[in-house]
């Protein structure tokens, strides 16, 4: 023993290691919460530093101005708006990559790229290979991520359709850019490495690939601290109109950027949400262990306030006792979070694509670790502390009061009629201190409301996947056009042999304008009585786009506030680029997106542009599938092919392998809150009836039969933890589901039975573990000595 | 009272042990509650353990009992060898065979006295009436009341119209006495040797008090962990004449 510590502090250090179990699983509770903490925090640092740093080393562009066609003097213009730092004019096109083993053609993004530039914008981070040469126009460098799906190397050749028109480029180098961070094949909202690639061309080559000699059709363009980002659009827009301008776009709208910003989000929901959890339960957990303590020590309390010893000394004992524990819950917690970290780290480093992602592990966190957990363990002990304090030595010295009970009236007289002895000594003890069994009912349920939450996050997303894959969009392959299209295509497609339907579709790109408010988007223009992608609202009914109006998301009506009857100013940004008055028809909830829906007939009608469609949903025969891929392959004018199948495997994969990986996380913590609750509460309820226990061992009661009057008590919290949890998660997962909600995605509470059921289990499981280690007890209990001491 | 209740004939050994020991702890620290004990006790007897604390007559009564184990030595009750049980079949005989009551009395809190009476009674083979068995130690009017509202004496009668309610063959009391006044206590020891005269029980009790050896058949005297004497009692007398 330290030779400064006091006799007190023995004390101490000698209750702590009598209830180690207890203790144990109390700071792994206060540690699983920290640790959540920590490696969120820690996450969000370390990807936003990253991000930053990425984004600046590679001069990711902070604004982008797409158009059709724009002679290269306009660069200059541009250059000359306040606020723009520096201007680049680059071709940015679609294209479809062919490789012998994929079945599919495959999307591409390919950009110019000036090799000989010392800081271009929007850089790229050569990981393999050399650069492209500035002369050779057979050259690309390739998106790392692509060339790792399939096994391409720097020397490998590549097969790319650009404009209808077949090329073969020599792979230079393999590289990574903050463009790209995460790959989003168009269409699609799931990174799919395989499925999408991009490639940097050298000036000339992509001139002569598209036909833009002297011309550029994106601006990309950095600008200072203090510019003014609507101004900027604005001027963009006009600038730019004349030459076949889409819209301008800032950072903040750039997809990839957008997914990381959203993520970024989510990580700081879940460590904004979750901790709370565990430490309410912790509180709970120390404040019915250090309520127990204090009654057992009734008369060492009164004994040392009669040595002489302060009230302080006896809060300050009792303090450093709830500290102590907290302490070891912050350091576990602190250190689990790190190693969760780096673990999530490395997921995302490879997920997103970073060329480097260090684990931020920041001691900032240690001290906000410790300050919580200290507080959650005075505020756990506060009670039980003060009834400490208060204790006079006389009264402390005397026993307590021996505990009452009542045989109860009407309701409980009636079940009691039906139990066998150990079965009423279960009922009494329970109704007798009916709050503390609440609160008990209450932690586990904590712990199953976790479960029951991560639960209903997979029926949310099994949700959003089934109403995205087999009701919205039934089709097999969606194929996009470089522009819009005669609806000759359709037949077209109609005739490839394997082909059993084609429904065409027309999009385009809009500026919604009402109020003075703008906002960046599309409007979808679906057929008569459309079959394989429908727009339909949140019961899953077709929503009517018969008229000649828009009908509007929930979201995209919200941001516009605008209302049904209203009309809603359009700025088309394709074609001829009219500017469009169309009356709001309607309005659903939608879950993914912010989508606008037309009838396309109508939609045509207005762009005076009959009969056009700017791609088509297709149903195949699935034996017939690689003959309709390769026919697919040799149409010009494909931008880009989706093929559902494969999108809903990748979501399913990112699920369970990515990011996903969070949901296995909070299965392993809700089992340790669950344990920790039960293995507590079993454990005071032994100690409290130690000697009942062995009395009852004593007059002839088995093991087992013994066991029953604590465990059949733990069994029945349990039991009325269940609707507690159900209740507590669905409560969580409504404020999550809020929380997480986006521009991008409305995510639906679902209730689902097998949430619970799944829920149910675990906290079953928990406390039958926690029961093993009682009954373990119980089979140890010493008779002899139990029966000598009084209570 | 059925013929049944009386288990054992008279004349028959209830207990023997030989050369029976028991060591707590080990070294320089071991402590020898029993040092060989040789001991016989027939059937039927009110038997009187006597001595001071320490001087191990808790010791054997527990490894008597089956709640302790002896570390060497036999122990046998009739033809059974306690020594060699395995906890199963402790627990057995525990069941089938013993009765306690303690000092404390180590009712269950949560039960009245009738439900603190069932609780044996539900797992014993052949149980008398809980009512029965809490009319023998007079607290009929008391049945539906907790140990909370119940006085020390009244808590003790309970505990041992518990014991008896199994019909048990052998009755081990440990201080029975220990926490009641005087009064009370004769109360007790009546309600001890009424059941044993009237059931047969053979009755094993331990206490501080020697005035209490007057009511017994046979006394034990306990020292240092060995029988220091054995006194057979010609001249029982009844509990009321007893005071301490």
């Amino acid at each position: 023993m330290l030779a400064f510590a006091s006799i007190l502090d023995r004390k101490l250090l000698r209750d702590l290691w009598r209830i180690k179990g207890q203790a144990a699983a109390i700071i792994f509770v206060i540690a699983a919460g920290i640790s959540l903490f920590v490696m969120s925090h820690g996450m969000m640092i370390s990807l936003d530093e990253t991000m930053r740093a990425y984004y600046e080393r590679y001069r990711f562009a902070d604004m982008y101005a797409p158009a059709k066609r724009a002679p290269d003097y306009i660069v200059e213009e541009i250059s000359a708006l306040p606020g723009v730092n520096d201007v680049e004019g680059r071709i940015s096109g679609g294209g479809l990559v062919t490789l012998p083993e994929a079945p599919a053609p495959i999307s591409a993004r390919v950009m110019s790229f000036d090799p000989e530039a010392a800081a271009p914008i929007n850089g790229v981070h050569l990981s393999e290979g050399r650069m492209i040469s500035p002369t050779r126009q057979d050259e690309i460098l390739l998106l790392k991520s692509f060339a790792d799906a399939h096994g391409l190397a720097p020397g490998d050749s590549l097969s790319v359709t650009m404009n209808g028109v077949r090329h073969s480029f020599a792979i230079a180098g393999l590289a990574l850019s903050p463009e790209f961070i995460y790959a989003l094949p168009p269409g699609d909202f799931v990174v799919d490495d395989a499925r999408f690639a991009a490639l940097w061309l050298n000036e000339e080559a992509m001139e002569a690939a598209y036909d833009l000699d002297g011309a550029f059709n994106e601006a990309v363009l950095t600008f200072s601290p203090n510019a003014n980002e609507e101004f900027l659009i604005a001027a963009l827009d006009r600038i730019l109109a004349p030459y076949g301008a889409t819209g301008a776009y800032s950072r903040a709208d750039q997809i990839s950027n957008k997914f990381l910003v959203e993520e970024l989000a989510q990580l700081s929901t879940m460590g904004r949400v979750m901790p709370p959890i565990f430490v309410a339960v912790s509180i709970f957990l120390l404040n019915i262990v250090v309520t127990r303590l204090v009654q057992t020590e009734r008369e060492q309390i009164g004994l040392i306030k009669a040595f002489g010893y302060s009230n302080r000394d006896v809060a300050v004992h009792y303090l450093k006792f709830v500290l102590a524990i907290a302490l070891g819950g912050a350091l576990v917690g602190w250190g689990g979070g790190i190693w969760l970290g780096r673990m999530i780290g490395e997921i995302y480093r490879i997920y997103f694509h970073f060329p480097f992602l260090v684990f931020v592990a920041d001691f900032s966190t240690l001290g906000i670790a410790l300050a919580i957990s200290a507080l959650a363990a005075a505020a756990g002990a506060f009670f039980a502390v003060r009834s400490a304090v208060t204790l006079t030595p006389a009264v402390a010295m005397r026993p307590p009061a021996p505990p009452k009970f009542a045989s109860g009236d009407g309701f409980m007289k009636t079940i009691s009629g039906f139990l066998d002895q150990p079965s009423r000594m279960i009922l009494r003890r329970l109704s007798r201190q009916p709050g503390r069994a609440l609160l008990t009912a209450f932690g586990i349920g904590a712990a199953m409301g976790l479960s029951v939450m991560m639960r209903f996050n997979v029926n949310a997303t099994d949700y959003m996947l089934d109403v995205s894959f087999n009701v919205v969009d039934r089709s097999d392959v969606f194929v996009s056009f470089v522009e819009p299209l005669s609806d000759k295509t359709v037949l077209e497609l109609q005739s490839i042999n394997g082909v059993t339907l084609v429904e065409p579709v027309r999009s385009t790109p809009v500026m919604f304008n009402h109020d003075r408010i703008e906002f960046l988007g599309g409007i979808t223009g679906l057929p008569d009585k459309a079959a394989l992608n429908r727009a339909v609202d949140t019961d899953l009914q077709d929503v009517d786009i018969t008229g000649d109006g828009v009908v509007l998301s929930e979201q995209l009506a919200k941001i516009l506030e605008i209302a049904p009857g209203d009309m809603l100013s359009v700025e088309v940004r394709e074609g001829r680029r009219p500017t469009l008055e169309i009356p709001v028809t309607g309005i659903v909830e939608s879950l993914i997106g912010t989508p606008a829906y037309m009838n396309m007939d109508a939609l045509n009608r207005q762009l005076k542009e009959p009969n056009r469609v700017s791609g088509a949903y297709l149903k195949i025969d699935p034996r017939l599938r690689q003959e309709v891929y390769n026919e697919i392959k040799a149409i010009p004018k494909v931008a880009g092919v989706s093929l559902r199948r494969e999108a809903y495997q990748n979501f399913e994969d990112m699920i369970d392998e990515g990011p996903g990986v969070f949901r296995h996380i909070m299965t392993v913590f809700s089992i340790i809150i669950a344990a920790g609750v039960v293995y507590n509460s079993a454990r005071i309820a032994y100690i409290e009836r130690e000697r009942d226990l062995a009395s009852l061992r004593v007059l002839g009661f088995t093991k087992i039969e013994t066991g029953y009057v604590l465990l059949g008590e733990l069994a029945t919290l349990a039991i009325i933890a269940l609707p507690i949890g159900s209740a507590l998660g669905y409560l969580i997962w409504s404020y999550m589901a809020a929380a997480l909600s986006t521009e991008l995605y409305q995510i639906p509470v679902i209730y689902k039975e097998d949430g619970l059921g799944y829920a149910a289990i675990i906290v079953l499981l928990a406390t039958a573990f926690a029961g093993a280690f009682i009954q373990r007890d119980v089979a140890k209990i010493d008779l002899a000595s139990a029966l000598k001491t009084r209570d | 009272m059925s013929e049944s209740a009386v288990q054992t004939a008279p004349g028959k050994l209830a207990f023997r042990t030989s050369d029976l020991s028991k060591v707590y702890g080990e070294g320089p620290a071991a402590v020898h509650a029993l040092r060989g004990v040789d001991l016989e006790i027939p059937s039927g007897e009110l038997v009187v353990l006597l001595g001071p604390s320490g001087s191990g007559k808790s010791t054997l009564l527990n490894i008597l009992g089956g709640i302790d184990r002896a570390s060497s030595g036999q122990a046998y009750f009739q033809d059974d060898e306690l020594t060699a049980m395995t906890d199963r079949r402790l627990t057995a005989y525990r069941r089938r065979h013993v009765g306690f009551v303690f000092q404390f009395y180590n009712l269950m809190p949560s039960l009245t006295a009738h439900e603190n009476v069932d609780l044996v009674a539900e797992i014993a083979t052949d149980p008398m009436p809980t009512m029965e068995a809490l009319d023998l130690v007079g607290l009929t009017p008391r049945a539906t009341h907790f140990p909370s509202e119940l006085s020390g004496g009244e808590q003790q009668r309970v505990a041992i119209a518990r014991a008896i309610a199994k019909n048990p063959t052998v009755l081990f009391c440990d201080e029975p006495t220990g926490a009641l006044d005087s009064k009370t206590g004769v109360g007790v020891l009546k309600a001890l040797q009424e059941v044993n005269t009237r059931l047969g029980t053979t009755t094993l009790i331990i206490t501080h008090a020697a005035a209490t050896a007057a009511m017994a058949d046979r006394v034990i005297h306990f020292a240092d962990g060995q029988i220091r004497e054995v006194i057979e009692n010609d001249h029982k007398v009844s509990p009321d004449e007893i005071s301490w």
